[in-house]
């Protein structure tokens, strides 16, 4: 109940009393409620899993390249099995990679800093938070090694293939499977509330609304409509455990119940989830292009606006998911306008970046690249999804390899780049000291090249209607011939996997013998940036106060090329 | 752009590759600009010794022009793509021409079978003809089909007809097609259906009329007991 009291306070009375205490190890690294500590927390357990997700996509592609070959450090690859690493690639990379860095780590290490206060408003809610997600995390990671293996019926784990058993051929695999998923769910649901709530009610004196960093905005959006859109998939997913291990019938037609009544409500989830984790990585794209452009954003409330907007949109779009899936045809007409409209807003938000480099002073350092690559490769997700949102022509790339070439085109800007170039950025305010520039552009194009040989490809093959999950296509007579292409795609994968290695070691590396950051190293105006590297418990020794938005670059009549918040006029 | 991979074997597959290639022309000129204008600046607007930035809050009228001009000819590129796109819809998943014949479609872990209807030209009587993996159909009919599963989704396509619909447990889907040329080609499942998904495949044989004829009279179960009395 302190926690409530204390809203408006910018720290509650467990967290003030945290001043008072020696912390020890368990304290400060386990169990600690400090947002910074539970941001690493996030992310280095959203790194451990990309890891494991990145393996399951090393061996599944391996036997699509090799088929029926041992894979090395995996062997066979089973048709069981490989449905098991499709099905937990996609959800990991999704919900326990992308979710956990880009709106759990950057929103926990990033909002207080940012908007100017000590820690979130419920900071005991927030570790909460964090230990339910690595229960989930554990939960999952054991659905694989249970009797029969893991769950196969892929990530949208549509019934009844996953409702029943006797389908799915994995007991307990399926059913550990949707208990993760839940368990993370309700993870994101309290921290949602956390990062809503703080960034609405700590400000610094003196931040308007026009004056939060897009960053945070972003996040604040993204969580919404997380709280607004996973309500329904978590009771969807408590029906699906109840289907599979109680005996109830939800999504079983023999027994009145209905498959498609799964689709409506994961999708209801499953397209807002979308841009659940675009807009945070939108969100750090805007703050690094200011920062390595030296320039204020181009039309911030224009893109706060057209923010607001792809949310609401984002609503309307979840049926473009089940034009082909036995509902009503007229629906399609419905979902096809809604999901072409949602282009609109997306299309100006990357316009207005492109505008933001215009007159700018671009220094293309490591988080810069990443940030532009993110805008170069977003565009080609972008404007592959209208193939899709367009129902007469989703009819022949449904469920194709064009299909699965798209989602990688806007899920690898968001959760990859968005990410590194988050990483990068703040890693000198994280750890207080700098990355080497010159292996993270090795990384950079080590990741960016090979990214685009592996999934140009796969739009051919979509193309030539080669379908998704299955586990060898030499079988078919009118796909075999396009081995030479999965070959291809597969050896580009492997070489992205092996520079990844260049940024572990940079990241490690660095934090023995990088150069020390200092508080400001970029130059940048924001907030984070005015208090020491890394900043102590409690973020500033006196909190600050804010005088202007948060993009005061190139001011005329200045000296210094840029205008931090807090620097009096 | 699906034509150069693929043949068009259906009626309707020159509408959908159309289709499709509208808006591959209509992305495609966007995705080319919004590339070469994002590149093209980055190269003019790189750091050089000496040089400052510009203060542009892009709040104003004239600077918000460069964004409200292309987002409302995105607008209207999206109007003409919705109007194909529900134009092509409605002739292939809305309206259905009137039948030449109905076959049956059943999708189950993890086989097709087909019943097509024998001499007599209707489903359910003495006459049909049941296969499994391999659907027998005339060139030049309208073919109406009711598709069904037995246990998890399943779902129809046939590539080189541009036709995909999923099978439901618990529905029964129609959907139709008119072959225009004579071959054998792939029938897929598109939808994830257990460990079995990647081998259940089927061939469409599609043939002419006398070659149609000629199967059906040996394969009616009625037509062989008559033949054999």
């Amino acid at each position: 109940m302190a926690e409530t009291i204390d809203v408006g306070t910018h720290a509650g009375d467990d967290h003030g009393h945290d001043h008072h205490h020696e912390e020890t190890f368990w304290s400060k690294y386990v169990f600690s409620t400090d947002h910074k500590m539970i941001g690493m927390q996030y992310m280095f357990t959203g790194m451990f899993m990309a890891l494991i997700g990145g393996f399951f996509a090393y061996a599944f592609r391996m036997q699509l390249a090799f088929p029926g070959m041992d894979v090395p450090f995996w062997g066979i690859v089973t048709p069981a099995e490989y449905n098991a690493l499709i099905t937990n690639h996609g959800a990991i990379m999704i919900f326990w990679v992308a979710m956990p860095v880009l709106i759990a780590a950057f929103g926990n290490f990033l909002i207080p800093l940012m908007i100017g206060c000590d820690d979130m408003v419920f900071p005991k809610l927030n570790r909460l938070s964090y230990q339910i997600f690595l229960l989930s995390a554990v939960v999952l990671l054991a659905s694989f090694v249970v009797e029969n293996g893991g769950f196969g019926g892929a990530w949208t784990s549509y019934p009844p293939l996953s409702a029943k058993h006797e389908y799915s051929l994995t007991p307990l695999g399926s059913s550990l499977w949707i208990t993760a998923v839940a368990l993370e769910f309700v993870a994101f649901l309290i921290g949602g509330i956390n990062f809503v709530t703080t960034a609405m009610n700590s400000r610094a004196p003196g931040m308007k609304l026009y004056d939060i960093p897009m960053v945070v905005w972003m996040i604040v959006v993204a969580s919404i409509l997380f709280m607004a859109s996973v309500g329904p998939l978590i009771a969807g997913a408590i029906m699906l455990f109840m289907d599979q291990n109680l005996g109830t019938h939800f999504f079983d037609p023999n027994a009145g119940g209905d498959p498609i009544l799964w689709q409506h409500l994961f999708w209801f989830f499953g397209h807002p989830e979308v841009y659940v984790v675009l807009l945070p990585a939108t969100g750090i794209t805007a703050e690094v292009m200011c920062v390595f452009a030296r320039k204020k954003l181009f039309a911030y409330r224009t893109v706060l606006y057209t923010t607001f907007g792809t949310g609401v949109l984002s609503f309307t779009v979840w049926a473009h998911h089940q034009f082909i899936a036995g509902i009503d045809p007229r629906m399609a007409h419905v979902f096809t306008i809604t999901t072409l409209l949602i282009s609109i807003p997306i299309a100006e938000m990357m316009f207005v970046y492109i505008a933001t480099l215009y007159g700018g002073d671009i220094r293309l350092k490591t988080p810069m690249l990443w940030a532009l690559a993110f805008i170069a490769e977003f565009l080609i997700g972008g404007v592959t999804g209208i193939f899709l949102g367009a129902s007469g022509a989703d009819i022949y790339f449904h469920d194709t390899y064009f299909v699965l070439a798209h989602f990688h085109y806007t899920f690898f800007p968001i959760a990859i780049i968005g990410v590194y170039a988050g990483v990068t950025f703040w890693y000198p305010k994280m750890f207080g000291k700098m990355m080497n520039d010159t292996l993270g552009k090795i990384h950079f194009w080590g990741t960016i090249i090979p990214f685009n040989c592996i999934f140009i490809p796969l739009f051919v093959l979509g193309a030539a209607g080669q379908h998704r999950r299955i586990h060898d296509f030499t079988q078919y007579p009118e796909l075999a011939q396009y081995q030479d292409v999965r070959v291809f795609a597969t050896v580009s994968l492997v070489i992205m996997l092996l520079f990844q290695f260049v940024f572990i070691y940079n990241f490690f590396m660095s934090l023995r013998k990088g150069k020390d950051a200092g508080p400001n190293p970029w130059n940048s105006t924001t907030l984070e940036w005015t208090t020491e590297s890394p900043p102590g418990h409690g973020n500033w020794k006196e909190l600050p106060t804010v005088y202007r938005g948060p993009y005061e670059y190139q001011v005329p009549g200045r000296d210094k090329d840029f205008w931090p918040q807090n620097e009096p006029n | 752009m699906i034509e150069r991979y693929l043949e068009q074997v259906s009626t309707y597959a020159g509408d959908i590759d159309g289709l499709i290639n509208l808006i591959a022309w209509f992305v495609g000129v966007w995705f080319l600009v919004a590339e070469f204008v994002f590149f093209y600046l980055i190269f003019k607007f790189r750091h050089r010794e000496g040089h400052k930035g510009e203060y542009i809050t892009g709040e104003e009228k004239h600077q918000k022009r460069f964004i409200t001009i292309p987002h409302f000819l995105v607008l209207v590129c999206d109007i003409f793509i919705i109007i194909g796109a529900v134009r092509v819809w409605v002739d292939v998943k809305q309206t259905l021409p009137p039948a030449d014949a109905t076959v049956r479609i059943i999708g189950q872990q993890w086989a097709w079978s087909f019943v097509h209807p024998g001499p007599d030209g209707e489903l359910d009587t003495a006459d049909d003809i049941k296969t499994v993996e391999s659907l027998n159909t005339e060139v030049g009919k309208v073919y109406h089909f009711q598709l069904e599963s037995r246990d998890v989704l399943h779902d129809f396509s046939v590539p080189v007809f541009r036709l995909k619909q999923d099978a439901i447990p618990g529905r029964i889907i129609s959907g139709w097609w008119k072959a225009t040329k004579t071959g054998e080609w792939d029938i897929q499942c598109a939808e994830i259906c257990g460990i079995g998904h990647g081998v259940m495949r089927a061939r469409i044989k599609v043939q002419s009329a006398a070659e149609h004829a000629s199967w059906m009279h040996e394969n009616s179960p009625v037509a062989s007991i008559a033949s054999a009395n």
